[in-house]
């Protein structure tokens, strides 16, 4: 594709700066916008919106009436101390989802990396595949899937989360793998050491401060990803969330919003904190 | 490992040479199990349910089901239409997005402030932008998926729900993120122009958003990226497009159904992702 700057598409020389004319077959830019428009337009034609139905009178009730039971949240003890185990758990399944993405990731973005110049890298386009495979299908969608084979509750949600992740994960960790420099593990392998033993003493460590990063930045994301997940039945808060919202009973969906908004709002501030002190 | 450079063979590399470190290893890789064993307990991780009988045989039926995809006509033209509309849905969604991003940006930033060009910013104005900037907190750290919830709860099942989801939460986030880019790009022009008597909106159009213009359209374009996404996962919970597809064929276990529709939506993510990466190299 060309620049979509229309003044330089047609441009020979310095004395030609006159953009193409408007819809000229070299105006991408031009195109790119009534592309855009047509989508939008059509967009918005064929979906048939229920603006009408939304902003009805009954709904405009409704919504209002909704709004007023939601501000009243059940803070019985014994149920503010479920949602806090529920709390727990989303933090549970999430971390335990990291750390097998992590084992996972790693394992996979071995053979997806091509370490050195003569590795023969027989596995890397399976491998890839396998990652771009795992990473296209999102959280939600596996939850769903392996809610079959594992049954409702927090041990399907945590195998989405660690499946989602690995092709995350195992993509980023293969291209630090192959961006690492490559002095180290050549002064061993040069010196008949065996692969594993390369990987180990030279590439881990050299590695191993970028994967955590990236294992970090994944986990943040897991959380509020884990908080959500339970709405197709994979536990955690957002199970909490879709049972209670099910039975209409506002007090306590009430209370389940507020410990997700407070959970991210927390894993917010502490990520914000923790980067400002490894920035400074 | 320590290696004897004047040593002219290679050293022998066994088991025998030791590696000084491995007692901390140990210790650390201990530590850390038992501080995940209560994470192990409540998320319930037990891999061997998978295993069971029970389990084992409904799923690996499903599985089973997956081959050969059901491609017959019928069913193509419907996963056709669900896929437009998975696509529109991120498109109208986002639209409606910035329609509310770009004015509560704008009111947001700090540079546009025209009492905050002599000193300190006026009270009220202050306080505006603060109040903005919460709003702006609160619509994007609500996740898109609750707020479909909720609104469908309120309009029914259909798209609706799902479109205004991704306006609200999407919202959120592109305003944040234009505010972040304008507040962040060469306030000179700016302020020149505001000193001499420009307006505010005459000093974003001629100062701030010639600057920014690519970096804006190409966040954008991620987004869009993104809501594709997230407006396929939206289905599940009744909001229309691919995903309540996928979530009505596996309710009723239809492997060959399901099959299908994962290909699609692996394919459009696929689009989505390289048509965005062209755009905004195309942009840089």
């Amino acid at each position: 594709m060309q620049s979509p700057e229309p003044n330089t598409a047609g441009a020979t020389n310095d004395t030609c700066k006159l953009p193409p004319k408007l819809f000229h077959a070299r105006c991408w830019a031009c195109w790119l916008v009534l592309g855009v428009v047509v989508l939008v337009i059509a967009s918005f034609a064929t979906l048939n919106l229920q603006w009408a139905k939304f902003g009805s009178w009954d709904a405009m009730a409704r919504m209002g009436r909704f709004m007023r039971e939601l501000m009243d949240p059940q803070w019985g003890l014994a149920f503010v101390v479920k949602v806090a185990w529920a709390a727990l758990e989303t933090l549970a399944m999430s971390a335990v989802g990291t750390l097998l993405a992590v084992v996972f990731g790693l394992a996979l973005a071995l053979p997806a990396a091509r370490s050195h110049a003569q590795d023969p890298a027989r596995w890397r386009g399976v491998a890839r595949l396998l990652l771009n495979a795992l990473r296209s299908t999102p959280e939600l969608v596996w939850a769903a899937l392996l809610l079959i084979a594992a049954g409702l509750g927090p041990f399907a949600g945590t195998l989405a989360l660690a499946l989602h992740t690995t092709g995350v994960l195992g993509r980023l960790f293969a291209e630090t793998l192959e961006n690492a420099p490559p002095s180290p593990a050549f002064a061993l392998r040069v010196r008949g050491v065996s692969g594993w033993r390369v990987f180990l003493y030279a590439t881990l460590p050299q590695v191993l401060p970028q994967v955590l990063s990236y294992s970090l930045y994944r986990w943040e994301n897991n959380i509020r990803a884990a908080a959500v997940l339970g709405v197709v039945g994979a536990g955690g808060l957002g199970q909490m969330l879709a049972f209670y919202m099910g039975l209409f009973q506002m007090g306590e969906t009430s209370t389940v919003l507020l410990a997700m908004l407070v959970l991210v709002a927390l894993v917010d501030a502490l990520s914000y904190a923790v980067r400002n002190a490894l920035s400074r | 490992m320590t290696v004897n450079l004047s040593d002219p063979t290679p050293p022998e590399v066994s088991g025998t040479t030791r590696d000084p470190a491995w007692t901390a290893r140990v210790f650390w890789m201990l530590g850390a199990l038992v501080l995940l064993w209560p994470a192990l307990v409540l998320s319930e991780f037990k891999p061997w349910v998978l295993l069971e009988p029970g389990a084992l045989k409904p799923a690996m039926n499903f599985v089973a089901g997956f081959f050969p995809p059901r491609t017959d006509a019928e069913f193509l033209a419907l996963l056709a239409r669900e896929t437009w509309r998975t696509v529109a849905m991120a498109t109208a969604g986002l639209t409606l997005a910035l329609l509310l991003a770009v004015p509560l940006a704008l009111l947001s930033v700090r540079v546009l402030s025209v009492s905050a060009i002599s000193g300190a910013m006026a009270p009220m104005p202050l306080a505006l932008r603060q109040v903005v900037r919460w709003v702006l907190t609160l619509l994007r750290s609500v996740p898109e998926l609750v707020w479909a919830l909720v609104f469908v709860r309120v309009v029914g099942l259909g798209p609706t729900s799902g479109v205004l989801a991704i306006a609200l939460t999407y919202g959120g986030m592109l305003g944040k993120v234009y505010a972040d880019i304008l507040e962040s790009s060469d306030t000179h022009a700016c302020t020149s122009l505001m000193r001499n008597g420009a307006g505010r909106l005459q000093a974003f159009f001629y100062a701030l958003l010639p600057q920014t213009a690519t970096e804006l359209t190409s966040y954008t374009v991620y987004r869009w990226e993104c809501a594709i996404r997230s407006s396929a996962v939206l289905g599940f919970v009744g909001a229309g497009g691919l995903g309540q597809l996928m979530d009505s064929s596996m309710k009723m276990f239809n492997g060959a159904e399901v099959a299908s529709i994962l290909m699609v939506f692996m394919a459009l993510v696929w689009l989505a992702d390289r048509i965005s990466a062209v755009l905004r190299e195309a942009l840089a």
